[in-house]
């Protein structure tokens, strides 16, 4: 079987990628050798007047890159000569005298989307599949086969920075509308399509493309000094968000920067050692490896035991329910009750999801009769009637045992024998809501993280009790839901909750020392977190982790920890976080500015702060041991789980790799003496977990 | 007991339910049929265990059509969640449009062609269409060959300034070019109701739909409505009138023959934008499903007269000749519904049934049908006060009477309803025991 079928059709060759054995295309180097043979053949033989790309697979056109073939090539110097094989290629094609016409269908990412640009006529189905991307940047690369010579040239430079340094997805009458795509055609017509563009180029020469950029635009991008300001505010930008801590969206930038200096051959030529050098990094690594964990997770371990879920039952239909509702209809597929306990409440929830689809149908990503039909998988409701129909309820109520408790005899009340439990609790242990239930068997822990629609990790929580296909069923539905799943064992807080407690408790314990807020955010989003503990503490609310705190205490008292009673303070006094507009930070006025008024709980206003390296290690050696201390003790089943864990759920940095791989890259040995080195100094509550000070003696790895 | 005709399949309606039916020009005036009528069945989906992929045929009444969605039992039903394999049509038989939807939907179960039917109705009279001028309709088509843009001065000729003028449709009998309200107005001369006795039994509609509507009567039968964008949840009908007097119903004038005619406002159904949907099953595929079907629905017919001098009278025809067929005498019945499109109109037909004179002449036979007991008819209000969405009344009527029947600890129920066009329905129902 070969990659590439190639047949003719009124002489154009037609070639057909269709990788075997795959359910997706991606560019490797048997198609990348075939395509070398095909152009030769194609110069050579007068009878084909040049060629159409298409896809053999449904819904996908090229996914990117083979990324084993990108991860067997460690050294910078192999990359780039990865990327000059891609370039030679791209080169010829571009250089062809005869027409290439691509027709794409389904996703089109990465070195698919470049190899489309080398081509001379774009042509894509209007159909909601059809996405295009370069998300290089989100695995630490630089687009390296022509990304950041051609996408530029051909939608303006501002365009082609914004979508290369986020990866963010371009949809098909958007790419038309931008100028990256020449044609819109439907899905059956798109080979027909192809072959009439092939004709018309051959005939009439190369396609005369409309400049689709903005007057401004144009102003800017048409000369050197209005370039010099795109690409400095590009770098102002990105450094604003990366804290430096990840280069490749800089080299982006650079190189872009340096094809409009030098032209685009020289362009072409400097991005393969760019993308060489983006490639062998610490952070591109890391980012891979965590690809890879989140490609894996994806597999279902107990795929045998799953049992059909058709209607789920969402009880609470506040930010967490209609976040969980949400991705169920619409990722996954399945029909939902959303119950709670008024309609109004109940509909509030269905409106919050309509609204998304509504949005996202005015952006003519799909029609409005596609929002209601999808709109209508979900039905808000303040009653159990017709949950005899439901395979899984995923309760979202209010944190507390009792009420959970009585939730779980009520629905074991209307629901059939086979019908799966399921809490959303971020820190309550399961067996104790499953204590006194009827189906303990049928109960289980399935953790969203919130926004429920944007945070990718679904933390599954099992008690011994939990039956294998309830596993299982909660595990397909979690990738059906899109989610990366981890299951580990129940315990007070789990595994992410357990790993932030600390973090969040040594935060407070910095700011009760005398810390300032703002110097405690930035620390950390310097490190590489998304967010800071103090922003953080507010989006969850003084109540939730006053009520964290409270159900952890014993687990780190035991080891001699100190816990914070601030949070519970800042609640009895009636501070709740962002919910009631009084937290870390004032959310009234337009800036968002630190509460100082909250400093009289702290030591008052004269704020004096430690050396910024000290703070960011005690607050994230907090998370990390932690985690360490979860493999020992069995809530974490492997180090990949805890990585995937704590990046996805918690923002850890991802470049770092997770926990386990910061350890690993920084070793067993330093970390533990850094971890002791605290302990001395501020007490055992940074005495490192066991398993870790053995690795330590003996020079082990986790990975 | 009754003698009902044996089929090798019996049709059950298992449950029935409604969008609250709401004034035009109120809470649904942005939506289109289409939307009323997919949240209707979405709404009856919802409470029930059935997968949607196992309905055999979606069939649904709508008179007024919105010329984008003319198979709107297709496009409900796709909007609705329901799979693509699931074939819909659509009914128009005016405002017995869902009823002949339930009967085309039995006759399917009965001759072993389907087991699940979805049965409903959807109107807005909201947005109706409202047309231009044929002159002017004409020159648009035209335009559509100009070739240059010169062509298009062309347009302008022979057009007045009316031809510009919207043209808005009226209820009116295309037939005879009588208004509907005029016609029952005649109709109730001939029968001798006066203007009195319409506006005492539309004050009875009113107040029995307010007293049903407090005590939670009619909560079986609705769904609430949730209405895009806001989502604003609508949980009750709004078109009835509980503080309606004697008094006020006499200040108003008559509206369509003046200045004697007896026919007004205050007593005759308003416009209304509404949908309905039920769940009609083989009755050994319900109980294999484990649902308890509410009714069985048993004979029915159809009936015509002249669309003139008997616009509305079909159920005085309808009723005997389905008590006939099943062998059931006006006493059997426990429940009755009859449509009240005017208060003139239901007790024209009421008069007729009891007349000795009606059922000689008209009915060829003996002795008059017989007098409905009032205590038995509409008692939760009807299309006078809940209001008239024309395609979606007739599921409305044989929902209520099911649960009437079942509430009342009834047997039978017997639903009738008029319809333009001269056209009249009557069904049995028998309680599933």
């Amino acid at each position: 079987m070969s990659y590439i079928n190639i047949t003719t059709k009124e002489s154009v060759a037609i070639l057909s990628l269709d990788k075997p054995g795959e359910k997706v295309n991606t560019l490797d180097e048997s198609m990348m050798a075939q395509f070398e043979e095909f152009l030769e053949t194609l110069e050579s033989d007068d009878s084909l007047k040049g060629a159409v790309l298409i896809s053999g697979k449904e819904n996908n056109f090229i996914a990117g890159a083979d990324i084993d073939m990108f991860k067997a090539r460690e050294t910078a110097e192999d990359l780039e000569q990865l990327s000059k094989d891609g370039h030679s290629i791209l080169n010829k094609i571009e250089a062809s005298s005869k027409p290439f016409v691509v027709a794409i269908h389904g996703s089109c990412m990465g070195g698919g989307l470049e190899l489309s640009l080398a081509c001379d006529y774009r042509i894509a189905t209007n159909h909601p599949k059809t996405v295009l991307a370069l998300p290089e940047v989100k695995l630490g690369v630089i687009p390296g086969t022509g990304g950041t010579q051609r996408l530029p040239r051909l939608i303006g430079i501002q365009k082609a920075l914004g979508y290369m340094l986020t990866g963010g997805n371009i949809y098909a009458y958007k790419a038309k509308k931008i100028g990256l795509v020449d044609e819109l055609t439907h899905k059956d017509a798109l080979e027909e399509a192809g072959i009439k563009a092939v004709h018309k180029l051959s005939e009439s020469g190369p396609h005369d493309r409309k400049d689709k950029r903005s007057f401004v635009e144009k102003l800017l991008e048409g000369n050197p000094v209005g370039r010099n300001i795109i690409f400095s505010q590009a770098k102002k930008k990105t450094l604003g968000q990366t804290k430096g801590n990840y280069p490749a969206p800089l080299m982006i930038i650079e190189s872009v920067k340096y094809g409009y200096q030098k032209g685009l051959k020289k362009g072409l030529e400097n991005e393969a050692p760019l993308f060489g050098e983006a490639g062998a990094t610490s952070e591109s690594r890391a980012l891979v490896n965590l690809f890879f964990g989140m490609t894996d997770a994806k597999k279902n371990p107990l795929e045998k035991k799953v049992s059909p879920v058709q209607h789920i039952g969402v009880l609470g239909a506040g930010l967490m329910g209609s976040g969980i509702a949400d991705i169920s209809i619409n990722k996954g597929g399945y029909s939902v009750l959303l119950k709670d306990q008024t309609l109004e409440a109940a509909v509030k929830g269905e409106k919050v999801i309509w609204d998304a689809l509504n949005t996202k149908s005015k952006k003519r990503i799909i029609t409005p009769f596609e929002r209601d039909q999808l709109s209508s998988k979900v039905t808000g409701t303040d009653s159990y009637e017709a949950f005899g129909k439901v395979n899984l309820v995923i309760e979202a109520v209010f944190e507390d045992l009792d009420l959970k408790r009585k939730i779980v005899a009520q629905v074991e009340e209307v629901t059939n024998d086979n019908c799966i439990f399921a809490s959303n609790t971020s820190s309550l242990p399961i067996s104790e809501i499953a204590k006194g239930a009827k189906r303990p068997e049928n109960i289980i822990g399935m953790h969203y993280f919130s926004p429920v629609q944007k945070m990718p990790l679904l933390e599954i929580i099992t008690t011994p009790q939990t039956a294998d296909w309830v596993t299982a069923t909660a595990y397909e539905v979690g990738v059906k839901q899109g989610k990366t799943v981890i299951v580990v064992n129940d315990g007070p807080g789990f595994y992410t909750t357990r790993i932030l407690a600390p973090y969040m408790n040594e935060a407070l314990l910095l700011l009760e020392e005398g810390a300032s807020i703002e110097f405690l955010d930035k620390s950390m989003k310097k490190f590489g977190y998304p967010v800071g503990p103090m922003a953080l503490l507010d989006e969850v609310g003084f109540d939730v982790a006053a009520h964290v705190g409270e159900t952890m205490a014993p687990v780190f008292n035991a080891r001699g920890g100190k816990s914070s009673m601030k949070a519970q303070e800042l609640m009895d006094a009636g501070y709740l976080g962002r919910k009631n507009k009084t937290g870390m930070y004032t959310y009234d006025g337009k800036k968002k500015e630190s509460n100082t008024n909250i400093y009289s709980f702290f030591g008052g206003n004269s704020r004096s702060n430690p050396d910024i390296e000290t703070a960011q290690h005690r607050m994230a050696l907090m998370m990390v041991n932690e985690a360490v201390y979860c493999l020992q003790e069995n809530i974490l089943k492997t180090p990949t789980d805890g990585d995937l864990g704590a990046i996805l759920g918690l923002g850890f940095p991802p470049f770092t790799g997770g926990p386990f791989r910061y350890i690993d890259r920084h070793g067993a040995g330093a970390i533990c003496d850094l971890l002791n080195k605290y302990s001395e100094k501020f007490g055992p509550r940074f005495k490192p977990a066991g398993i870790l000070e053995e690795d330590a003696k003996n020079g082990k790895m986790f990975y | 007991m009754s003698n009902h005709k044996e089929h090798p399949f019996n049709a059950v309606l298992v449950d029935g339910a409604r969008i609250p039916f709401l004034k035009s020009g109120t809470d649904y005036n942005d939506l289109m049929a289409y939307d009323l009528g997919r949240m209707a069945i979405q709404g009856l989906l919802a409470r029930n265990p059935i997968d949607p992929s196992s309905i055999d045929r979606v069939i649904m009444g709508n008179v007024i059509q919105e010329v984008r969605t003319s198979n709107i039992a297709r496009e409900s039903a796709l909007g609705a969640g329901i799979p693509n394999s699931v074939p819909a049509f659509t009914i128009a038989m005016a405002c017995i449009s869902s009823n002949q939807a339930i009967t085309s939907g039995v006759d399917l179960i009965r001759s072993g062609q389907a087991n699940i039917i979805l049965a409903s109705g959807t109107e807005t009279m909201s947005d109706i269409p409202i047309r231009f001028k044929k002159k002017f309709r004409q020159n648009v088509l035209a335009a559509r060959k100009y070739k240059s843009p010169l062509e298009f001065l062309k347009f302008f000729k022979g057009l007045g300034f009316k031809d510009f003028l919207p043209e808005l449709p009226a209820i009116a009998e295309f037939s005879t070019g009588e208004t509907m309200g005029q016609s029952a107005d005649r109709m109730a001369a001939r029968f001798g109701v006066s203007r009195q006795d319409q506006d005492e039994f539309a004050m009875r509609s009113h107040h029995l739909a307010a007293k049903a509507t407090k005590e939670g009567l009619l909560d079986e039968e609705l769904i609430p409505a949730k209405v895009p964008p806001k989502f604003e949840v609508v949980n009750h009908d709004n078109g009835f009138r509980e503080d309606t007097t004697m008094e006020k119903l006499g200040k108003l004038r008559p509206a369509f023959i003046k200045p004697h005619g007896t026919i007004t406002a205050g007593n005759a159904s308003f416009l209304t934008d509404g949908a309905s949907a039920c769940l009609i099953m083989e009755e050994q595929t319900a109980l294999l499903l484990g649902l308890k079907p509410k009714a069985y629905i048993r004979e029915y017919n159809f009936v015509s007269q002249d669309p003139g001098d008997e616009l509305l009278l079909g159920p005085a025809y309808a009723t005997p000749k389905v008590l006939e067929t099943m062998n059931l005498a006006l006493e059997d019945i426990d429940v009755f519904e009859l449509h009240e499109a005017f208060a003139g109109q239901v007790l024209s037909v009421l008069n007729a049934l009891d007349s000795q004179e009606f059922a000689k002449k008209s009915l060829q036979r003996d002795n008059k049908v017989g007098q409905i007991p009032m205590d038995k008819l509409n008692t939760l209000g009807g299309s006078l006060s809940l209001g008239h969405p024309f395609g979606a009344t007739g599921v409305r009527l044989v929902t209520t009477a099911a649960n009437r029947l079942i509430r009342e600890d009834g047997t039978f129920a017997l639903v009738s309803a008029c319809a333009a066009g001269g056209q009249g329905h009557a069904v049995i129902l028998e309680r599933y025991k």
